[in-house]
């Protein structure tokens, strides 16, 4: 009973982590850029939602809808002003300016709100439901059919729109996209502020389910990127799969065996990975193999 | 055309090299300058920001040799730092080391440590390129990390290890830390120097510009990259046995600290990645602004938003680093001299080429 609890929760937050881990593997597919200032960012939208909550009283799924706009805008500005400049070493450049990024938000947020730990309170925060046994915490599911729509709504767009047809086509080779007449610095900053985007919602799912502040950032970026390797950079099925997967593993192995080791396990894994796939489990064998 | 070309270009065709007088003389000045900094400004404070900037340089140095001549950016150099520090608190309590100037003599043992396990480290690291090396570097970071917290009976776990300080007094305490890593980081810089000369050196800055034809031309890239990762990574063993002794305590979160990565990468970027003093210019103006930031504003986190705009200003304005803008500066220096030269000389040599 106490591993398909681990199971449960493994997937109810397996699904957070798959709605950013989707949004980080976009912006990499559509512009060769590795967001590292992700997990600072997903902070940024937590600390939002959080004072938000506290100075207007507005319930934490109900703030989203002036987060999530604030913060698109916020990735489509950095695309302009930061990464469109970046000339040469796109992928190097870009990871550097985006750490930047992730270091100037982690400042500003400490700043702001002191390094004590705070967590974002509604009144049912606590609440769960039984169902046959297994305990359902309420934010979890929540959290978890949130990030699924979310997941959906992502599907239509990039495979049943115009835009998502240009942000496919950008994907595939953005020299060709532009021959044929994409915008494609166009398409990438709406990618970039729908992956931002995403982070305002991800960071109020994260500030509701855990307690956090400025320098929390540095666990998510370390987990969301090694589910993105691990999945295959430029991949979403594979993120998808990898974030459950990595999450149900991690949970499981703190139940059976000890918590102290959940994480290591979870690192371990993406090693053994690599050493037989270097490309990611989905990955296109873009990078070659020694 | 061909006699025109001959014609333009003068018989020997300029040196781009500074002369040699000038570069020895300004060698000269930097190690008296260095030599001489502690004594001159012998306040505490100010030798504290000296030996710190001192520990990034030959961190940095050592970094540069693997990834700025390869091209590999590694975000997780911290591991061996971490080594260096452990090894260095875990052996001087093992054999007993009273405090003092012995403690230097782990220095060596730590640097063997941190390239022995730098051996099988890198061949796992090196099986991937780009992107996701980098981010498998910074993976391997916080497995280490873990391990410093897990295994408690070794390390201490989250109460880290203390290091009991030498005895010296508070006013020449920092002395002997500053030389000790003078020696490490000239040692660092010769090192360096000699494998950008050399031609391992010359393989590793033809897999920097095109990977799969170095190895076409019959560079061993494995082989390669694996030496120039444990080289670099016995002088972050060097940097992390300096560190310990003189912070007098080994935590996981500070000695596998991934903002550490990052300032490396800071620092060679704005000195300019994969030359051979930009990243020390770039350790000894980063690191200082660093402890002054610290000391002065006693947060961090001023220094995070000052850091953060900093980088991005450096990004945007000088993108191949302060080194190379010098030397392009100089370049172009020398072709304004000779264009006037050639413009000052007799008319001759300009009516042959004028004649069709």
């Amino acid at each position: 009973m106490l591993i398909a609890q681990a199971v449960l929760e493994g997937i109810l937050v397996g699904g957070f982590y798959a709605l950013m881990a989707a949004g980080l593997t976009l912006v990499f597919g559509v512009m060769d850029i590795v967001n590292f200032a992700i997990g600072a960012l997903i902070v940024l939208g937590a600390y939002l939602s959080y004072a938000i909550n506290i100075h207007l009283h507005l319930d934490p799924f109900v703030s989203l809808f002036i987060t999530t706009p604030l913060m698109t805008v916020l990735g489509v500005a950095i695309y302009w002003f930061l990464i469109k400049p970046i000339k040469t070493d796109r992928v190097v450049m870009s990871l550097l300016t985006m750490f930047a990024v992730a270091t100037l938000i982690e400042g500003v947020l400490d700043l702001t709100f002191n390094s004590g730990f705070v967590q974002i309170h509604a009144s049912y925060i606590n609440n769960s439901m039984k169902i046959g046994g297994l305990n359902f915490p309420l934010v979890y599911v929540l959290s978890f059919l949130l990030s699924a729509f979310l997941l959906g709504l992502l599907y239509l767009v990039t495979y049943r729109t115009k835009f998502g047809r240009s942000l496919r086509a950008s994907m595939q080779n953005p020299v060709a996209a532009r021959l044929v007449g994409i915008n494609t610095d166009k398409v990438s900053a709406i990618t970039l502020g729908i992956g931002i985007g995403l982070a305002a919602i991800g960071g109020m799912i994260f500030g509701t389910t855990n307690a956090f502040n400025a320098s929390s950032s540095y666990d998510l970026i370390s987990r969301l990127l090694v589910i993105v390797i691990l999945g295959g950079f430029g991949s979403v099925g594979g993120a998808l799969v990898s974030a459950i997967f990595m999450l149900v593993i991690e949970d499981v192995v703190a139940v059976v065996w000890t918590p102290v080791w959940g994480s290591t396990v979870f690192y371990t894994i993406l090693i053994v990975v690599l050493l037989v796939r270097p490309q990611g489990l989905f990955g296109k064998k873009g990078v070659r193999a020694q | 055309m061909s006699t025109q070309l001959a014609i333009s270009t003068p018989a020997a065709p300029p040196s781009y090299e500074v002369p040699k007088f000038v570069r020895f003389s300004s060698l000269a000045i930097v190690i008296v300058a260095m030599v001489a900094f502690p004594i001159v400004f012998s306040n505490p404070t100010v030798t504290t920001i000296g030996v710190f900037a001192i520990i990034f340089l030959v961190a940095v140095t050592g970094w540069n040799i693997f990834s700025g001549y390869s091209g590999y950016i590694a975000l997780g150099h911290a591991v061996f730092f971490g080594i260096g520090q452990y090894a260095t608190a875990m052996l001087a309590s093992y054999w007993n080391i009273t405090p003092g100037w012995q403690t230097f003599l782990l220095i060596p043992v730590s640097m063997v440590l941190a390239g022995l396990a730098a051996i099988p480290i890198g061949f796992l690291l090196l099986r991937v390129r780009k992107h996701t090396f980098i981010v498998l570097t910074i993976a391997l970071m916080f497995i280490f990390q873990l391990f410093a917290y897990n295994f408690r009976s070794w390390t201490g776990g989250s109460q880290g290890l203390e290091m009991t300080p030498p005895s010296w007094s508070g006013d020449i305490f920092n002395m002997p830390f500053y030389y000790v890593g003078l020696g490490l980081s000239a040692i660092a810089l010769v090192t360096s120097w000699i494998v950008r000369r050399s031609k391992f050196g010359l393989g590793l800055l033809a897999i920097r510009d095109d990977e799969d034809r170095a190895r076409s031309l019959g560079i061993k890239t494995t082989q390669t990259k694996l030496i120039a990762f444990v080289i670099s990574a016995t002088f972050l063993g060097a940097a992390g046995a300096l560190y310990a002794p003189f912070v007098g305590s080994v935590y996981p979160q500070f000695s596998f600290d991934p903002a550490f990565d990052l300032s490396l990468a800071v620092m060679a970027f704005t000195g300019g990645l994969g030359t051979l003093l930009g990243p020390s210019l770039g350790a000894l103006i980063i690191a200082s602004a660093q402890q002054y930031f610290l000391l002065t504003f006693g947060g961090a986190n001023v220094f995070l938003i000052v850091y953060g705009i900093l980088f991005i200003l450096i990004l945007r304005l000088l993108p191949g680093g302060v080194v190379p803008a010098l030397s392009m500066q100089w370049r172009s220096y020398i072709v304004r001299r000779e264009r006037r030269r050639l413009e000052a000389e007799p008319a001759s040599a300009q009516e042959t080429v004028a004649k069709p």
